[in-house]
């Protein structure tokens, strides 16, 4: 048979179980809220978040590649773009963009205009150094690393920092070469 | 000094409208999430009265809102006054909106008169959970249960909500029962009000 293409974004996510976001939106409040009383420190929360956000990266990959007949990119552009329009649809229902390369394509920006985390969300003065989706970043760093791609994600624009969008940098840092894992026949 | 760098735009949530609640997410992503606070949590106790206490409190956070949400948007800011209207409004308002249906039950306890159950053959957040053996009775239902008392709480008619597995016969898989055990006062209030 041949291999079957990949599908849109969209035909999946309406092909998929799906949940209430308000569900979702709620819960992720009530981790970061967990996570606040516990490490009474905005920046290891950000990092515990970006930890959680790398766990479920890892495993997330799995479920994109099965369910979305994604094969092979050719470049990181196109990794980018698959990730904006087929992985963020996928999962969270939303589609985002890609903008900003850099001369050599291997940075860019993904921008999310609907981010499902924020509804309901207001940052108190006290949390202001918060990155509060900080998980979508881990998962993206997590997913990547699977493929064999290094990467750094930041924050760019947050609008709950008081910018007009949600902006996430990707950078390619190292595309690790695919080794046979010899050491297991040994 | 005012008027420099960059201003503090606060878009204020409550100027925004409310969203009409059809939006949807992948039911793996609330899956992935779930098992991250599930699995932060087991870092953060010893045992697993304390890891369920935890579930609890995250759930009542979302109790808490979900309450508020629902009361303006579904019930037009009104909310029950009435025991059996708040049980109700639990079992089909509440449960719809957060798990896209009716809970399966809701029955009155048997042999106490304050205790209401609610239960589910598959509920939502169980679905992928297996519970290693030596983890016993410990349910991540928990979580549900922390919503079930945010809302009751909120409302005015504190309870202790705890979770169950509950074998089926035929079944692999156990039912989940939400156990609500109503504080004195409500009783008494109820009994009043009936009069």
């Amino acid at each position: 048979m041949a291999p079957v293409g990949p599908r849109s974004g969209d035909a999946i996510f309406s092909s998929i179980d799906r949940v209430n976001a308000e569900l979702f939106t709620l819960t992720y409040g009530a981790i970061v809220r967990q996570l606040l009383t516990d490490l009474e420190d905005v920046d290891e929360v950000n990092k515990q978040l970006d930890q959680m956000g790398y766990n479920i990266g890892i495993r997330l990959i799995d479920e994109f590649l099965a369910k979305s007949g994604v094969s092979r990119c050719v470049d990181f552009k196109e990794t980018a773009e698959m990730i904006a329009k087929v992985g963020f649809k996928m999962f969270l229902g939303v589609t985002a963009s890609v903008s900003s390369w850099d001369a050599d394509g291997t940075c860019c920006s993904i921008i999310l205009e609907d981010n499902p985390l924020v509804d309901f969300v207001e940052l108190p003065d006290t949390c202001q150094g918060l990155y509060y989706c900080n998980v979508l970043s881990g998962v993206i760093r997590g997913a990547l690393e699977m493929v064999s791609m290094k990467t750094e994600v930041t924050w760019t624009r947050d609008a709950l920092r008081g910018d007009d969008a949600y902006e996430l940098q990707v950078k390619l840092l190292k595309q690790v070469a695919e080794e046979y894992p010899y050491k297991d026949d040994e | 000094m005012i008027g420099v760098g960059k201003m503090k735009q606060y878009s204020n949530v409550l100027d925004k409208p409310l969203s009409k609640g059809k939006q949807e997410v992948s039911l793996s992503a609330f899956a992935f999430l779930f098992s991250e606070l599930v699995q932060y949590n087991q870092t953060q106790v010893d045992n697993i009265a304390e890891l369920e206490r935890r579930l609890e409190d995250a759930g009542y956070a979302v109790g808490s809102r979900v309450l508020e949400l629902l009361c303006n948007r579904e019930k037009g800011n009104r909310r029950e006054t009435r025991l059996l209207g708040i049980l109700s409004f639990v079992h089909s308002t509440v449960w719809k909106v957060l798990f896209g249906k009716v809970a399966d039950s809701l029955e009155k306890g048997t042999e106490h008169e304050d205790e209401y159950m609610i239960s589910e053959k598959e509920l939502l957040v169980n679905r992928f959970i297996s519970i290693p053996k030596d983890m016993g009775t410990f349910n991540c239902g928990a979580f549900v249960a922390g919503i079930v008392k945010g809302v009751l709480d909120n409302a005015g008619f504190p309870a202790v909500v705890t979770a169950h597995f509950v074998p089926i016969e035929g079944q692999q898989r156990p039912r989940t029962t939400i156990l609500i055990k109503f504080a004195d006062e409500v009783l008494k209030r109820e009994a009043r009000l009936s009069q």
